[in-house]
């Protein structure tokens, strides 16, 4: 019984320990909570580039979330936040990046390259199409000579 | 058959190893920075000698180096050394003291030797996060006119100086000059 409670302790102890990685913050209500959740997912840390600043540990990315924080609860919309924080660290923080004359590659170089390949599939199954219709199966009058003569060939050898 | 069609794939080949090489050389941890071509932002913060409080005008009037950095930072440790050399050479260089706590600045200004003619006092972040910093040291390059014109991540040694820094900032004197 007494090791059980240990376990339960330490177990207790370990999860607040987790817990203290992650900044405590008293949002006004449960939309902002959830708006806090989705921009710190957007947003991507500077320093440790494939996380998000949600994820992050960096000091950095705290900061960052500490900002999203203060300028929630100025009442600030999300544009107006992802706004400020492109202005200063650049389209990379996004991880939904602006349309923009920068980056239309990246939104639709995808859909460019699945649209070449279907007209690249298109163009190889008419052609064959096209081939199949156009060349006859039958043997020519030659060929069948031709032919003849294999065969015959073939059985004087046996 | 028609012969190009054959070399297709040669030149696909090409093409992606071209692009893979070029990408050994990228570094992708060296964000560009957003804040060039834009005017250094304000700011009111204290400095790190003495009791003065500086603001954007106090940079202004003559080409400078803005160096980001802490002492919390060991980059900026092997720095230091560098940017001694760079300000005795004549070379305006500002400091921001980023998130840090100012009794170790003043320890480590006064043991290693002050390269820095204005000392900011940035100890919550906010001027380093208006410039779009994410680590130190960092350092800008601004105008005569507080215009932010380059910014270099990481240390600044005799060879960053020579190729990207000193041309740059050479210009700028030269243009400030009347």
């Amino acid at each position: 019984m007494k090791r059980w409670l240990a376990a339960l302790v330490l177990g207790l102890g370990i999860g607040n320990l987790a817990q203290a990685a992650i900044d405590t913050y008293q949002f006004a209500d449960e939309a902002e909570r959830e708006r806090y959740r989705e921009l710190t997912k957007e947003l991507r840390c500077p320093k440790c580039q494939n996380q998000d600043i949600a994820d992050s540990n960096a000091p950095i990315a705290a900061d960052l979330r500490r900002e999203i924080f203060r300028m929630l609860g100025e009442g600030k919309s999300n544009q107006q936040i992802i706004d400020f924080m492109v202005d200063r660290y650049g389209d990379f923080v996004r991880y939904k990046p602006a349309l923009n004359g920068r980056t239309w590659l990246l939104w639709f170089g995808p859909g460019v390259l699945l649209a070449g390949g279907f007209v690249v599939l298109a163009v190889i199954v008419r052609r064959r199409r096209g081939q199949a219709v156009g060349d006859d199966d039958r043997l020519s009058v030659e060929e069948r000579e031709r032919l003849a003569k294999l065969l015959d060939r073939e059985q004087n050898h046996d | 058959m028609k012969r190009w069609i054959m070399v297709v794939p040669l030149m696909v080949f090409l093409l992606l190893a071209v692009v893979l090489y070029k990408g050994l050389f990228l570094k992708p941890d060296e964000l560009p920075s957003a804040m060039i071509g834009k005017p250094f932002p304000a700011f009111s913060l204290a400095s790190v000698q003495g009791e003065r409080t500086l603001s954007r005008a106090d940079l202004l009037g003559r080409p400078a180096l803005v160096n980001v950095w802490g002492t919390w930072c060991p980059s900026c440790k092997v720095e230091h050394p560098y940017l001694n050399q760079l300000a005795e050479q004549g070379v305006v260089i500002h400091g921001i003291n980023y998130k840090d706590d100012n009794a170790a600045a003043l320890k480590w200004l006064a043991e290693f030797h002050n390269p820095y003619q204005l000392g900011i006092r940035d100890e919550q972040g906010t001027l380093g996060l208006d410039l779009g910093v994410y680590g130190a040291p960092e350092t800008f390059l601004i105008d005569a006119q507080g215009v932010i014109r380059y910014r270099h991540v990481g240390v600044v040694d005799a060879t960053v100086w020579r190729e990207q820094l000193a041309p740059l900032y050479q210009g700028l004197v030269d243009e400030a000059r009347p």
